[in-house]
């Protein structure tokens, strides 16, 4: 079944992911399909292909990627400084008249360069859902509670040692509409920047201990086990705070820097 | 070489968390010596995308790729060569900027149903060396114009680095 609809998109037939049913399909078929594709190479970049995330058929690219060196703007990635962005801007409980309802969490890590070198002074931009999973976004319909006193959107720059730190609400799960039953584990959102324009990343954190994570296609289009560990927080008790909040740690690790890497040119 | 965090899509529900005022105007629309560069994002059927987000890095006019802080609160300063612009309902983006001293914008691509960011680059029309396929097209207003097809008979060539 999945071959033939994969067959039809590539003969250009318009619509071909309507044949599948969101209503009809199970998890267990999920499941089954994601099972089939780990028995593949694993892969510690997410598939762009990865039919059990129905809206990748018609949104990934089908030919390979072309290497080709940086050069230009591609060696520089933005700068952000404190003018773009308010210390406040990294207290999620604190953004509206009152206080948000739900679990207090500490979120901290570092941000390293793929040789391990910290991303100092740049931009972290994070969102999420409330504590019932709804997001205040106008496209949300999930029938839970908007949170008055929440937005689950914050930002803040990364210290001189490469630290980020935010105060929020733990996310909730919530569903949507992939297959019958589907809902997304607890994340936050997390975009960051390091020092190449390459090493633009956006990603999702995830919380220790998730029983939805192992059912979720779009965690599991990362099909190497180890590096969809690297996206799963850590609790951390040193960072719980005494009848406040609890603690997690989650280091983020871009790709590879080229501005020293490549050879000095001489122009 | 630490192994990398992987990527996520971006998801449905960005906009309010990424979208800012003035994200898409690298300079003031219409400001003296401004390009427009506009375009719209296609699905493998020919469908706008209506949930991506594009994000340009550039020169500025003479060349130099700047250094400096200030796109997230733009107040007629500096001008940063950094802007990201949420698509519409119909799949359209826009940026009000400078052409750049060097010959292209590099170009990163999210999207709701794409797993992780696409980079790519829009080459000016005059550009020698252009990659196949990636040069925008001069408007008769001036603008230019470039689309973005995630798949399909016109696929955009997207790239990956020695170090992604
Ligand atoms: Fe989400």
């Amino acid at each position: 079944m999945l071959s033939v609809q994969r067959k039809t998109l590539v003969d250009g037939v318009r619509h071909a992911s309507l044949a599948f049913d969101p209503v009809t399909t199970s998890q267990h078929e999920i499941s089954d399909e994601i099972a089939k594709i780990h028995a593949d190479a694993p892969a510690g970049a997410p598939l762009l292909d990865f039919p059990p995330y129905r809206s990748t058929l018609l949104r990934h690219p089908t030919k390979e990627l072309q290497l080709v060196d940086p050069e230009g703007a591609e060696l520089l990635a933005p700068v952000f400084g404190h003018s773009d962005v308010a210390p406040v801007e990294a207290d999620l409980t604190v953004q509206r008249g009152g206080e948000p309802i739900g679990e207090r969490i500490r979120v901290h890590g570092r941000v390293l360069d793929g040789d391990g070198r910290p991303v100092r002074r740049q931009l972290v931009e994070i969102w999420q859902a409330n504590a019932a999973g709804r997001y205040s976004h106008q496209g949300d319909q999930h029938p839970a509670p908007l949170d008055p006193n929440f937005t689950g959107v914050g930002r803040c720059l990364t210290d001189d040692d490469g630290w980020y730190s935010f105060t929020s609400i733990k996310p909730g799960p919530y569903p949507w509409r992939n297959h019958h039953n589907a809902w997304r584990p607890a994340h936050i959102h997390f975009s960051l920047f390091g020092t190449d324009f390459t090493q633009r990343l956006i990603t999702q954190m995830y919380f220790p201990g998730d029983q939805l994570l192992a059912l979720d296609p779009i965690a599991q289009s990362i099909t190497d086990p180890a590096a969809r560990s690297r996206l799963i927080a850590s609790y951390d008790h040193s960072r719980s705070e005494h009848e406040w909040l609890l603690g997690y740690r989650w280091d983020i690790v871009l790709t590879g820097s080229h501005a020293t890497y490549l050879e000095p040119s001489d122009d | 070489m630490t192994e990398a965090t992987p990527g996520q899509t971006v998801g449905p529900f960005f906009h309010h968390a990424l979208a800012y005022p003035g994200d898409s105007e690298l300079v003031p629309f219409g400001a003296a010596g401004s390009v427009v560069l506009h375009g719209h994002v296609y699905d493998g059927a020919g469908d706008p995308v209506p949930d991506a987000m594009i994000e340009i890095r550039q020169a500025d006019a003479s060349g130099v790729v700047p250094a400096v802080g200030g796109s997230l609160r733009r107040r007629g300063s500096a001008f940063t060569g950094w802007g990201r612009c949420c698509t519409d309902a119909a799949g359209h983006y826009w940026f009000s900027t400078v052409e750049p001293g060097l010959p292209f914008f590099a170009v990163t691509v999210f999207a709701r149903g794409l797993l992780d960011r696409l980079f790519t680059r829009i080459y000016l029309p005059d550009a020698t060396d252009a990659v196949d396929g990636l040069v925008a097209t001069r408007e008769t207003d001036g603008r230019l114009r470039f689309d973005i097809h995630l798949q399909g008979p016109s696929e955009t060539v997207f790239f990956t680095f020695p170090r992604t």
